[in-house]
């Protein structure tokens, strides 16, 4: 009788080339996601020394950090050169090399950690990486997933494989019924609260328990995502049958008799009983109230409820001073309740909550109501498949008769490499994943929120405790069987 | 990479914990295609005056902008540096700037991998051996440490002496300037034939490639 083994044991046993003695060991990379920003070096250090790139087929490309979101117009002939340079070398690269690419306009475009499970590409039990540190997104599916540097984009070009140190394990249970306007959202920011930003360094984390179990695709990939914001290498949750139906019928999803095949397979992944992990962690999904950042780290994080905190809430020195300095850039005086404090922008977006799930959630909190006047709030889907659907579905409309702007897919103000981005001193409440200084704007403040609150944030000016908001279509009801 | 074993420089103290690589080098930067000429962009917006009349110039406050530092070899920060965004940028803008080695409690894994294949030495030493020498740096700009990869130790005149630990082949590969491809490529025999096989084994699954 083998030992009992997890998920991630036996996905990394499944991809060991070799072990060399007193070297890390050599793994292979099933699918290489490849975006405009970390790329170019890569593909330009394959020309320097010759190399080709050894599977083509091992890879995808598409655009998304450095694109304009606002008209198509603007993205078929970006205005700033630079930027208009770094996605012309990708047309090229991925021309010269062979890889498929998806351009500003392609019906399949988006961000690349939308685009992998929309076309099927991310499948359980593959090695996925990607030169961008969401990259743990993937992991969602039962896959390792994580970012890179570019010299390991280059050495994945080059060779398949990279040098990995086997990571420990940690399991995170998550039980119980998340409370009405509880997201998966809120349970990694909970989470990260509770261990800090590298509390999960040197792990990888599988997320496991009823309230997982129960989550959709979405809600299962926004948990993934941010699973880097705790230092995880990766995050990953068991394949199951939610997973399944989300794949079935998807471009790069096997068919006929290799999807009976690939399903035989996926149902060994999950974890065997009795499996033991270096760590573990409980939460208990029913005490979980909304959560907010209210900081420039994203464990810097509080209940909606909760007051801004004050420098000597700080643990020990360091922390102490890391809070000083996050209260004085975000403009915060210890002791305001979170609810008081007041946004001038929202966004709604990026490759942790601009799925169709939770473009339907934020549509059913503005339904019938309009924007603050003080407030200039945008709505990015996430990738050209989100935005169709959403049009389908009328959700657009919704979003802009109640005065938000309505934009084409790509990663936006999540990290202002595009013309999105706040202005110093703004503050915003963002769907997005972190909340460093001058991540989303020189100077810009963000408070990171699920996308039910940013909405509620948009219409009410504040931040907003969406418990208290009146909802004729509360999330639980909208996701039923997920989306296409 | 060139090779790196002795690092003799004074150090600049940086102390705050969860310095993400968004502060290494703002996203501005990241447009750039090329690998070199990122280290004027390093900690760009914390080097200038963010408001008032002067905004946009340097601040004369932060540490890098003092001349007291100028030439340092060594950056000590507090824990979890480096983390966020995989950008390989804030290891070459780190290198680019002068950079060999960075001294932290604890460092975010993908900067790490970044830093080594960029030929930066990462310290990790405790909490308390971190405010020591941070301490000793802020009191005097001109305070010198030596940091010998070989023999894996920080030490000072005044006394200080650690022991650091480092992943043995990281520190291989350190020490003789080695390319990771053409290490890789040692094994690809074992590729090969590995290949074939998972490429069988999961004929089921279906790849990308150009329709």
């Amino acid at each position: 009788m083998p030992a009992p083994r997890t998920l991630f044991e036996k996905v990394w046993e499944q991809h060991i080339v070799a072990e060399p003695d007193g070297e890390p060991t050599l793994i292979y990379i099933d699918l290489h996601l490849v975006h405009e920003v970390t790329s170019p070096q890569a593909f330009d250090g394959l020309r320097m020394t010759g190399r080709k790139l050894r599977r083509p087929d091992r890879h995808l490309a598409t655009v998304d950090h450095n694109v304009p979101t606002t008209s198509a117009q603007d993205r078929l002939v970006i205005a700033d050169p630079i930027s208009a340079a770094q996605v012309n070398a990708l047309r090229r690269n991925c021309a010269e090399f062979g890889v498929e690419f998806f351009d500003v306009q392609d019906r399949s475009q988006g961000i690349v950690h939308m685009i992998g499970p929309e076309l099927g590409a991310t499948k359980p039990g593959m090695t996925i990486v990607c030169g961008d540190s969401h990259t743990s997104t993937h992991g969602a599916f039962g896959a390792l997933a994580f970012g890179i540097g570019t010299s390991e984009v280059e050495h994945v070009m080059a060779t398949q494989t990279l040098p990995q140190h086997k990571p420990r394990t940690f399991r995170i249970t998550v039980d119980g019924n998340l409370p009405f306007g509880v997201t998966a959202k809120d349970i990694i920011l909970e989470i990260i609260g509770q261990i800090g930003t590298d509390g999960a360094t040197s792990y990888v984390v599988e997320y496991a328990g009823s309230t997982i179990r129960a989550l959709s695709m979405e809600g299962r990939m926004t948990i993934c995502n941010m699973s880097i914001e705790a230092g995880a290498r990766a995050g990953m949750i068991a394949p199951d049958e939610t997973t399944f139906a989300y794949l079935q019928g998807r471009r790069l999803s096997p068919r006929g008799a290799a999807w009976e095949d690939a399903v035989e397979y996926w149902r060994t992944l999950p974890s065997d009983p009795g499996a033991t992990y270096d760590r573990e962690l409980h939460i208990d999904a029913t005490s979980l109230a909304p959560r907010v950042t209210w900081g420039t780290s994203p464990g810097m994080v509080t209940s909606i409820e909760g007051k801004v905190p004050s420098v000597e809430d700080g643990k020990n020195e360091a922390e102490r001073r890391s809070f000083e300095r996050a209260l004085e850039y975000m403009g915060l005086r210890p002791g305001t309740p979170m609810e008081e404090i007041e946004v001038d922008a929202v966004f709604l977006g990026s490759c942790t909550n601009a799925r169709i799930e939770d473009l339907r959630a934020a549509a059913a909190v503005v339904g019938g109501h309009h924007v603050a006047k003080t407030v200039r709030a945008m709505v990015v889907p996430g990738s050209q498949a989100v935005k169709r659907q959403a049009e389908e579905e009328g959700l657009d409309n919704i979003f802009k008769s109640a005065g938000f702007e309505w934009r084409e897919p790509g990663c936006s103000m999540c990290l202002g490499m595009n013309p999105d981005i706040l202005a110093p001193g703004e503050r915003c409440a963002s769907t997005s994943n972190r909340n460093f200084e001058g991540r989303q704007g020189r100077g810009g403040r963000t408070h990171l929120v699920s996308p039910e609150m940013a909405a509620a944030a948009a219409i009410t000016g504040r931040l907003t405790d969406i418990r208290k908001w009146k909802l004729d279509n509360p999330r639980q009801e909208l996701t039923e069987g997920g989306s296409r | 990479m060139q090779p790196i074993n002795i690092i003799r420089s004074k150090a600049v103290p940086l102390p705050l914990p969860n310095i993400d690589t968004d502060q290494i080098i703002p996203k501005q930067f990241l447009k750039r295609i090329e690998r070199t000429g990122y280290g004027d962009f390093l900690f760009f917006d914390w080097r200038r005056i963010q408001e008032g009349v002067n905004a946009g110039e340097p601040n004369p406050d932060f540490v890098l902008n003092r001349p007291e530092y100028h030439g340092a070899e060594i950056l000590i920060a507090e824990r979890n540096f480096g983390c966020g965004s995989s950008r390989e940028h804030a290891a070459w803008a780190l290198r680019q700037f002068g950079f060999l080695v960075v001294i932290a409690p604890t460092f975010a894994e993908i900067f790490s991998s970044n830093a080594g294949k960029n030929g930066i030495v990462l310290v990790r030493l405790t909490e308390e051996q971190v405010q020591t020498l941070l301490s000793r740096s802020t009191a005097n700009p001109e305070h010198q440490l030596t940091v010998s990869l070989e023999d894996q130790s920080v030490t000072d005149i005044d006394g200080f002496s650690a022991h650091f630990d480092i992943d043995p082949f990281r520190k291989f590969c350190l020490l003789n300037g080695l390319d990771d491809i053409g290490l890789t490529l040692r094994h690809e025999q074992e590729l090969d034939r590995f290949e074939l096989n998972h490429d069988k084994d999961f004929w089921f699954l279906p790849n990308a490639g150009i329709a």
